[in-house]
């Protein structure tokens, strides 16, 4: 489903920066937020912090059938990212060439459009990603 | 804790059942599953009810009491559960647990979805529902993909081949040939699943399950009791599940679901066996990949050694561990809610020696179902012995 305006608007901070979370106590970085660490639980302390910007490919695969508001954008190419800090995310990779689309491959953010709720509706903005050759 | 036992199964045939409504067919599954247990209505106690996004389906919800009225079977007590495609896997824990616990002698089980009354494209973004939405659908991320993600990452570390989950496909549908309650009733070749074209690269349209109405039922009664009504009970002797990140991109590996390695280490502890003891397997076959992972988590084969096993005919009729011989996911059809207990229904005809003759084993004494929810974030893995 696309997600409800205020849903939408209550994740702008961390989709528009790519904030996410790290636990003071181990260490370990989590995109996106939460509220408790799976690591600590209530040992852990939890602050908001900038994920760094670049990453690597870990998986990848080209989406042929899409979700109907995705349909014009097919076929695109999905990957689940490590970020330099080790937290992990799936994101869109796109302005990439598809041979260089693979695990291993160095990949930078981008600032990019997701989808439009309707033609003069909302427009989601987030992160998606592109290989840095 | 006392000890629990199948003492009657009843399913729908699983297809596009497009006469026919949810209730029409939790009804037919119970009703069917009540007579099979030589039981009347009024000796179940409680009902427990597996149905995924009934919500999204058909705009029903309250599907609980929808299931006792429509059985005629008010005032008793009833539940659904919701686990995506774990929630009749779930519903069958449930009451597995309210019979060992003591609180009732004898409930009914099932899982039922009706998925296609909306348009496949609906549909396919209310089955996304069982993945996280807010990092995963929002991205265009489709349940397809997101076992594509696993898919592609096994095919890096371990070599695993196209070919080698096309051939889960495809003996899949060799079983189901037999099976009177398949959807896919039809026997298909390495060439036309390679043929099929990409859903979500390396993922073809027959990689696949496909979108089915269906439901199916059990009734369970304490052990002591089971003989009281049949011949052939059939005991449950492990009931064990976990969880794990709802979004793939949190888990430990893209390679396994590490809740299917918890869960059945903790049904072999409780059961005291070892896959070396299990007979058969009804595993959760929702994409071809997902039966490869699944036999290394359950630990029938190696981790990364799955599509070997699979070609070197392990999984096959007579071999090591002979693996959905209804036909899975893939062929029998995935009513997303039900499958968890068809896959349980399964197991139990194959012990009571009531497959279907082309695939019923020799005397097996015990089987292993294996039913997830989402990509992994619920496993239920259930073991059964034949108990006569």
């Amino acid at each position: 489903m696309k997600e409800a305006l205020p849903l939408m608007w209550r994740n702008i901070p961390e989709r528009y920066n790519l904030l996410g979370s790290r636990c003071d106590t181990c260490g370990k970085n989590y995109f996106p937020q939460r509220k408790v660490c799976p690591n600590c639980r209530r040992k852990g302390k939890l602050v908001e912090a900038k994920m760094p910007e670049t990453g690597k490919i870990v998986s990848y695969s080209e989406v042929f059938v899409a979700p109907t508001w995705f349909d014009h954008e097919t076929p695109y190419f999905l990957a689940i990212v490590e970020l330099d800090n080790h937290a992990t995310l799936l994101t869109q990779v796109v302005d990439s060439k598809r041979e260089k689309i693979k695990e291993g491959a160095r990949v930078e953010l981008l600032f990019r459009r997701i989808y439009e709720d309707s033609p003069e509706g909302a427009i989601a903005y987030g992160y998606k990603f592109k290989v840095v050759s | 804790m006392r000890n629990v036992s199948v003492i009657g199964v009843g399913q729908t045939t699983f297809g596009e059942h497009w006469s026919l409504s949810l209730r029409d067919l939790v009804t037919e599954a119970g009703v069917k599953a009540i007579e099979n247990a030589n039981v009347e209505g009024k000796d179940v106690q409680a009902l427990f009810g597996g149905c995924m996004a009934s919500g999204r389906f058909i705009g029903q919800e309250h599907i609980g009491a929808l299931m006792a009225d429509q059985m005629g079977m008010n005032p008793v007590a009833a539940y659904r559960t919701e686990a995506a495609c774990a929630s009749g896997g779930v519903a069958l824990r449930l009451g597995y647990m309210a019979v060992a616990s003591g609180m009732y002698d004898m409930v009914a089980v099932g899982g039922m979805e009706k998925m296609t009354d909306i348009s496949t494209e609906d549909a396919a973004v209310a089955l996304a529902g069982a993945g996280d939405q807010e990092s995963e659908l929002f991205n265009g991320a489709t349940f397809p993909a997101i076992y594509a993600l696993m898919a592609r990452r096994h095919m890096h570390d371990f070599g695993t081949t196209e070919e080698q989950m096309a051939l889960c496909a495809v003996k899949n549908h060799g079983h189901a040939v037999h099976n009177p309650f398949a959807q896919f009733r039809k026997a298909i070749t390495v060439e036309q699943v390679m043929d099929s074209g990409y859903i979500a690269s390396p993922l073809k349209l027959l990689d696949c399950s496909p979108l089915t109405d269906g439901a199916a039922a059990m009734v369970l009664c304490a052990s002591d009791k089971a003989k009281d009504y049949t011949d052939k009970p059939v005991d449950i002797i492990a009931s064990a599940q976990a969880s794990d990140t709802l979004a793939l991109h949190e888990r430990r590996t893209l390679t396994g679901l590490h809740a299917t390695e918890v869960a059945a280490k903790e049904a072999y502890t409780q059961a005291k066996i070892t896959p070396k003891d299990i007979d058969l397997l009804e595993c959760h076959d929702c994409f071809s990949i997902a039966q490869l992972m699944a036999l290394e988590d359950l630990g029938f084969c190696k981790k990364g050694t799955g599509g070997r096993f699979v070609e070197e005919g392990n999984t096959d009729l007579g071999g090591v561990i002979p693996t959905n011989l209804s036909g899975g996911l893939k062929a029998v059809g995935h009513p997303v809610g039900a499958s968890g207990v068809r896959e349980a229904i399964d197991v139990v005809r194959q012990l009571q020696g009531t497959a279907p003759n082309q695939v019923q084993l020799k005397n097996p004494a015990i089987g292993l179902s294996h039913n997830v929810g989402g990509s992994g974030a619920t496993v239920v893995v259930h073991a059964f012995k034949k108990g006569f």
